[in-house]
């Protein structure tokens, strides 16, 4: 069992592109007592073996977090967070807790990798079991980093960049999410523990996509991720974020920041597939999912597009926007949001118009069942420096069954007279005329819903890097099963 | 083939088939008329398995299995094929997909192999030149934008692709100009099988010059209140339906 454990681990940190200490005893021997303050903030920056000025900011964060108040507009709701009773550096399913074979794993999680298409071997190390049938992947990691390398693009956990890039850091974190911006993000400023750096160097157009999948699903943790990305100028790079696989847990605090730079004539794309465990369906457990996106345009003729498909937790805040600062620059918001049984998901976009003939375009597209609810909420300011600034969103909601709820709840503010800002939005119900339809060629009723609703969707779904788009299609009919009928 | 036996069915708790007994058999082709509200529709949906029409009394025997208790897709899967007066708008779906949604749907009921995008293509290349239909509508998301020949056109393309034992065509020629109604009716003709059994429901009489029925029903009140041969259809023509309607009420 030992050497399986190492095996594993030793896959985990190439994929993670983290070398130097065993992860396996930073887990088991490191782990803060529960509960926040001071002591703690200083417990992490020293286990990361952090510089003076990054723990003063964390500590900064963690005293104005004190004085903040909880978010309260959004249109969810849940009893207030106990934030002393959560561990914010452990894994709280350790290795030797954790599964010895797939015969103890739920059936049902496995059920669902099934459905999605999963192979054995990576259902395995998604549920955590030590299995010693993972070579493949660790090469595939290996070549990657070379490459990625060779061109000079820095790809590796945040804490290694402190390490490493200290200079990239201090200049870029915090600079598009201010530690202060709000409660969650301020939080994750004070607590953070891992999530990913990036680097693309002037004219790089990086030759893949750049993926957190494996990390996050091997850590079994993570709340709270922070991820910076920096585009110099003229680059170019795709991210994909996030698991196509549940994650069994409880009512935990997910609360990650994720900031993009965006310099002249750079691109960044970057796509998001969320399914964490939504609860089960009287909304016992699943994941608060508050997290704030924002991307930064800094630089002429930038351009930055999220793309999220948001399928699971119990609750989702979250709004992925973009500074347009650099004239000519385009933000772009592609979503679709599927709540179903006791979701609540209060999601949408922030587009800042404040270069000249800055473009944003937003195509959401909301899909409610059971007894969920779910708002769109977007804001597109224009300044009165953004002349020529022009926006067009599109927000769908399609409602199954009739006991959910969809919300649409724009907000525009234009101070330029030259900016043309439009907005459609429809509501429509999953018809029974299409669902029969369906049915009589064959089609059973699951797969009907599910065939409708990626057609609703397709116009977002096509936005994703190809072997994310299959998956999340399936996604799509999964999270909906059990919706109709 | 099919067997329908004193068959009462409501409707939102309104009783629209009374006591309907028809047989049709192997290789047949039956036309059924009647004046509208006469139970037409409903007697195409009570065999197509729709929620919301409710069987009260009697009984339908198709291949010998008792109809009423499969599920729609299951019924599908076993052979039965409707078309629909309104063929259903899916958006964003290309009809491609969809079409092969279907195939392997009712492939899995019959035990056969499912077809992988590429084999799925071969055959509705086929099926689409057989049939005269433009590459253009394959492509296209279900049914949006369509034509009404173009919908009807395109449910004919599925019972080809789904190879039905019994085809039910509701108000097929419904909306249809006169090269539209041969081009399906020629569709349909094309599918004239030993094996296969077509139900043509109709208002007028104009589809049956081009689809010509062995058999005649005159639909009213939820009964059938006559049978007969293709003639039958002419008689109804130049008479109408008043008789009949008298008749049974």
């Amino acid at each position: 069992m030992a050497a399986h454990v190492d095996t594993v681990e030793q896959v985990r940190t190439v994929a993670d592109q983290k070398y130097k200490y065993g992860f396996v005893t930073d887990i088991e021997a490191d782990t803060a007592p529960k509960g926040l303050s001071e002591d703690i903030v200083r417990f992490i920056s020293q286990k990361k073996n952090e510089p003076e000025w990054l723990l003063e900011w964390r500590l900064k964060a963690y005293r104005h977090w004190l004085t903040m108040p909880e978010p309260e507009w959004a249109h969810v709701a849940f009893p207030p967070l106990d934030y002393q009773d959560a561990y914010y550096y452990s894994a709280p399913k350790s290795k030797t807790d954790g599964p010895k074979s797939l015969d103890e794993v739920d059936p049902e999680l496995l059920k669902t990798y099934e459905k999605l298409g999963i192979p054995l071997k990576e259902q395995e190390m998604l549920a955590g079991v030590a299995v010693d049938a993972v070579f493949d992947s660790v090469s595939v990691a290996t070549t990657f980093k070379g490459k990625l390398e060779e061109q000079g693009i820095i790809f590796c956990p945040i804490s290694e960049a402190v390490q490493n890039h200290p200079e990239l850091v201090r200049k870029y974190l915090g600079s598009v999410v201010p530690a202060a911006d709000n409660k969650h993000a301020c939080l994750n400023s004070a607590v953070f523990t891992d999530g990913s750096f990036v680097y693309i160097p002037k004219g790089v157009r990086c030759p893949m996509e750049l993926s957190t999948y494996f990390r996050i699903n091997a850590a079994n943790t993570g709340q709270f991720e922070r991820t910076l990305i920096i585009a110099d100028a003229g680059s170019h790079v795709s991210y994909l974020e996030g698991c196509t696989a549940p994650m069994r847990d409880e009512n935990q605090l997910h609360a990650a920041v994720v900031e993009l730079v965006a310099l002249d004539d750079a691109e960044i794309k970057y796509s998001t597939v969320q399914n964490w465990y939504p609860g089960d369906e009287n909304g016992v457990g699943g994941i608060y999912n508050f997290v704030t996106k924002r991307g930064a345009c800094r630089g002429r003729n930038s351009k930055i597009s999220w793309t999220q498909v948001e399928t699971g937790s119990a609750i989702t805040w979250k709004y992925p926007s973009c500074i347009l600062q650099g004239d000519n620059s385009v933000g772009e918001f592609y979503s679709v949001a599927i709540t179903n049984n006791m979701q609540q998901a209060d999601t949408g976009t922030k587009m800042i118009h404040l270069g000249k003939n800055t473009r944003s375009r937003i195509v959401s597209k909301g899909i409610s069942a059971g007894r969920s609810q779910q708002t769109y909420r977007g804001l597109v300011k224009v300044s009165t420096k953004a002349s020529g600034a022009r926006n067009h969103t599109q927000c769908d909601s399609l409602l199954i069954g009739d006991r959910c709820g969809a919300h649409t709840v724009p907000y525009i503010e234009s101070r330029n007279r030259s900016a043309i800002v439009e907005h459609e939005a429809t509501t429509s119900k999953i018809s029974e005329d299409q669902l029969f339809y369906c049915r009589q060629r064959g089609i059973s009723q699951e797969d009907a819903v599910a065939l409708v609703v990626n057609g609703f969707c397709r116009e977002v779904l096509q936005q994703l890097p190809m072997e994310f788009a299959v998956e999340a299609q399936k996604l799509v009919g999964i999270s909906l099963e059990g919706s109709v009928g | 083939m099919l067997e329908i036996k004193n068959l009462h069915a409501t409707v939102g708790g309104k009783g629209i088939l009374k006591g309907l007994d028809l047989k049709v058999g192997a290789g047949e082709v039956h036309a059924i008329m009647g004046p509208n509200g006469s139970g037409k529709s409903t007697l195409s949906y009570v065999l197509s398995g729709r929620d919301g029409y409710d069987v009260t009394e009697g009984e339908v025997l198709y291949q010998g299995k008792n109809l009423l208790d499969m599920e729609p897709e299951a019924r599908a899967g076993a052979g039965v094929f409707l078309a629909f007066q309104y063929p259903v708008e899916i958006p964003g779906v290309p009809n491609t997909t969809f079409l092969r949604e279907a195939v392997n749907a009712v492939r899995k009921f019959r035990g056969e192999p499912t077809l992988d995008p590429m084999a799925f293509l071969k055959l509705l290349r086929i099926k689409i030149k057989e049939l005269g239909i433009t590459d253009d509508l394959i492509k296209r998301a279900v049914n949006v934008g369509f034509s009404g020949g173009e919908k009807k056109r395109n449910e004919i393309l599925q019972m080809a692709l789904l190879d039905p034992a019994l085809a039910i065509l509701d108000e097929t020629d419904s909306g249809l100009d006169i090269d539209a109604l041969k081009t399906v009716a020629d569709g349909v003709n094309a599918l004239r099988a030993p094996d296969r059994s077509v139900l043509v429901i109709t208002h007028y009489q104009r589809l049956l010059d081009y689809i010509v029925p062995d058999h005649v029903h005159v639909l009213a009140h939820g009964r059938i209140v006559r049978s007969g041969g293709k003639e039958l259809a002419q008689e109804l023509e130049k008479t109408g339906y008043a008789a009949f309607t008298g008749q049974a009420a």
